[in-house]
């Protein structure tokens, strides 16, 4: 069997921080943003990372991608570790993984024109490209992301946000990457402008076979464009599954809590919504509780889940949960 | 007689651009304990009217028409009559609950201030109210928190802090403006949770102003549908979800994905939010609209009334929206 496109063995991602009142030599406290996260992403698939904030998602995002270090563990681009490279040949794995961010005004440079912003990436990594060609290819990535290549001289405010992204899109695509990480694209549009840019990246997908790692703290957006979702809590991957297997059967608990806190559009189904009301908020990631991370909100909490760390286990054909007690009604 | 009462509302701004035209001719009204959703994108004004109704307008912005809280004019009052009203009469609620507390002040300390401002109490009575409200709220352990700093509290309790700040002269009416957009899901649940109970407990009409059409299904009675300063549509939350009148409504009820009915594609709505310096003299909604037709980008529908409790701003019929 072929290695998988993109695979994470036990990945963590650790920052010092200095700590609170502390004097400015003492020792800083590490805060663990990803622990031991593992995960597989298959060519032309998407793969959506779910978490609420503080859980993690974009750090592991970054690791992937390269622009945080990893502190521990494994990031293999098919089957060779990326971790480990050089920075010459990390380079040239750049033109394979492309990122594109939230803040679709602030990820752009606002003295670059749109032109010169999707080009950049071209004159990066083929810097042998005459300047007829990275424009005929610049045109043609405009337009093939819904804007006017007449607007090539203009510059980022001069866009709205919806089109903003796509000019995010049009650079991150224009390498013709095989991944592209996409840490929470949609959250800062409007609703009738989230649903142009979801559809853009379904379409761009199918068309160029891309892989896409997708975040979002939207479970809706994530469950309609993934093909499989990965739940994070505070670092760590507690389930992951198939994207219907996982919102119609979830097993552990936190990600039972999220389904049943996400809104619907509806009364109706709003009225007949069972809400259990997750209590508190996600504890500080520099003082995670012991053993199991959620315990201290888990409505089935059991007293050896303070002791031990919950093994990611395999239950049915591609569901993987880190709960021993996943089979536990939630009363 | 409505509590709230507002007719015929313009608030424009001049800028070096152009004048911003963010509320084009709003009419609406609330009664006491009722609970109303203004629903809108970002440029649909719906900020702004709320901030014309306090007094909270940027220098450079103009409110003009009416705004009536029990029979009383309030639009333009000047600031000592209008401070008489905010707080005591009606309270606000901020999206970003961090930039709406001051960092330098205790809590306590801050919404001690509010009462001995407002009702003349004393400082010491003004903390035992403050922490018997942040008792309400569900803020464990309310005594001792009265001397935190709001950097000490999490995004979910700073939320609950301000509403209890903004209950504490017991308003008639609370404006919540995007309550729970800075938070994350579950703790959203709870915020929600929270402000129905205040309507229970405290019988406080409210307006909930949110661009999440999914909020709304869970949370208020009534809703209004804004889009570039005016209303496009509003009645009974359910029969408006189950059956929208206006193909804007109809256009972000298809465009929001939903986790409960997979859908294979996102019906979208094409282009872009409206340029408010530049508005046509029409529907603002009519470059985008799928059912546009002759009339509709040059003369602005009226709002009319169906079904009783119902009113639409539509030149299309309504089975062209179905």
């Amino acid at each position: 069997m072929s290695a998988p496109l993109l695979e994470v063995r036990d990945l963590s991602v650790t920052f010092k921080v200095a700590q609170q009142g502390a004097w400015p030599w003492s020792a800083p406290r590490l805060l663990q943003a990803v622990k031991d996260a593992s995960l597989v992403l298959e060519p032309g698939q998407t793969l959506g990372l779910v978490g609420e904030s503080g859980s993690g998602k974009s750090s592991l995002a970054r690791a992937i991608v390269g622009t945080v270090p990893a502190s521990n563990g494994q990031v293999l681009w098919r089957g060779e570790d990326v971790v480990g490279m050089g920075a010459a040949r990390h380079r040239t794995h750049g033109r394979h993984v492309q990122m594109v961010f939230q803040d679709p005004l602030d990820a752009l440079n606002p003295r670059m024109t749109v032109g010169q912003i999707v080009a950049e990436p071209l004159r990066t990594h083929f810097p042998d490209l005459s300047k007829a060609e990275i424009r005929t290819r610049v045109g043609a990535m405009m337009e093939r992301v819904g804007l006017l290549p007449a607007l090539v001289n203009r510059y980022p405010h001069e866009f709205s946000g919806g089109q903003c992204q796509r000019i995010g899109i049009a650079r991150a695509l224009i390498t013709e990457p095989e991944l592209v990480v996409c840490d929470e694209p949609v959250s800062a549009l409007d609703v009738s402008v989230q649903a142009q840019v979801v559809n853009l990246l379904q379409d761009l997908q199918r068309d160029m076979g891309l892989a896409l790692l997708f975040i979002a703290h939207d479970l809706s957006v994530v469950r309609h464009i993934s093909h499989r979702i990965a739940v994070m809590y505070l670092g760590r991957i507690v389930e992951a599954a198939d994207a219907s297997d996982l919102i119609a059967k979830p097993r552990h608990p936190y990600t039972k809590a999220l389904i049943a806190s996400v809104p619907i559009p509806s009364p109706k189904a709003e009225r007949s919504r069972h809400r259990p009301v997750l209590k508190g908020e996600l504890p500080s990631p520099i003082a995670p509780p012991s053993g199991c991370v959620f315990r201290t909100r888990c409505p089935i909490a059991q007293p050896s889940c303070a002791e031990q760390i919950p093994a990611v286990e395999r239950i049915g054909a591609d569901h993987l949960v880190a709960c021993p007690f996943a089979d536990l009604a939630v009363t | 007689m409505p509590l709230l009462e507002i007719t015929d509302l313009t608030v424009s701004f001049d800028t070096p651009d152009g004048v911003v035209k963010a509320v084009n001719g709003m009419t609406l009204s609330l009664d006491a304990r009722e609970s109303l959703a203004i629903v809108g994108e970002s440029g649909s004004g719906k900020t702004q009217l709320a901030f014309a109704i306090l007094g909270l307008l940027a220098k450079n912005g103009r409110a003009a028409g009416s705004v009536r809280f029990e029979g009383q004019e309030i639009l333009n009052l000047p600031e000592t009559a209008l401070n008489k009203v905010r707080a005591n009469e009606i309270a606000m609620i901020f999206q970003d609950p961090m930039t709406s507390l001051n960092p330098y002040l205790t809590v306590g300390d801050q919404m001690a201030e509010v009462l001995i401002l407002h009702k003349g109490v004393s400082k010491r009575d003004a903390l035992d109210d403050s922490a018997k409200m942040l008792d309400a709220v569900r803020i464990p352990d309310a005594r001792a928190r009265l001397s935190m700093y709001p950097h000490e509290f999490s995004g979910g309790m700073r939320q609950r802090i301000m509403a209890a700040m903004a209950l504490l002269c017991r308003p008639k009416l609370l404006i919540a403006d995007e309550p729970t957009t800075a938070l994350d899901v579950t703790v959203q649940n709870q915020i929600m949770e929270l402000m129905a109970d205040i309507q229970r407990e405290f019988g406080t009409a409210l307006i909930l102003i949110t661009h999440d059409l999914a909020i709304v299904a869970g949370s208020c009675l009534r809703t209004l549908v804004m889009y570039g300063g005016r209303v496009m549509e509003t009645g009974p939350t359910d029969a408006l979800f189950e059956a929208p009148s206006h193909p804007y409504t109809r256009g972000l009820l298809n465009a929001v994905p939903r986790l409960d009915i997979p859908q294979d594609k996102l019906l979208t709505i094409p282009g872009d939010p409206p340029d408010l310096t530049d508005l046509p003299a029409g529907c603002p909604f009519s470059p985008r609209c799928p059912v546009s037709h002759e009339p509709c980008a040059t003369v602005m529908p009226r709002l009319e009334s169906f079904d009783s409790a119902r009113l639409r701003a539509c030149h299309a019929s309504r089975e062209a929206v179905a």
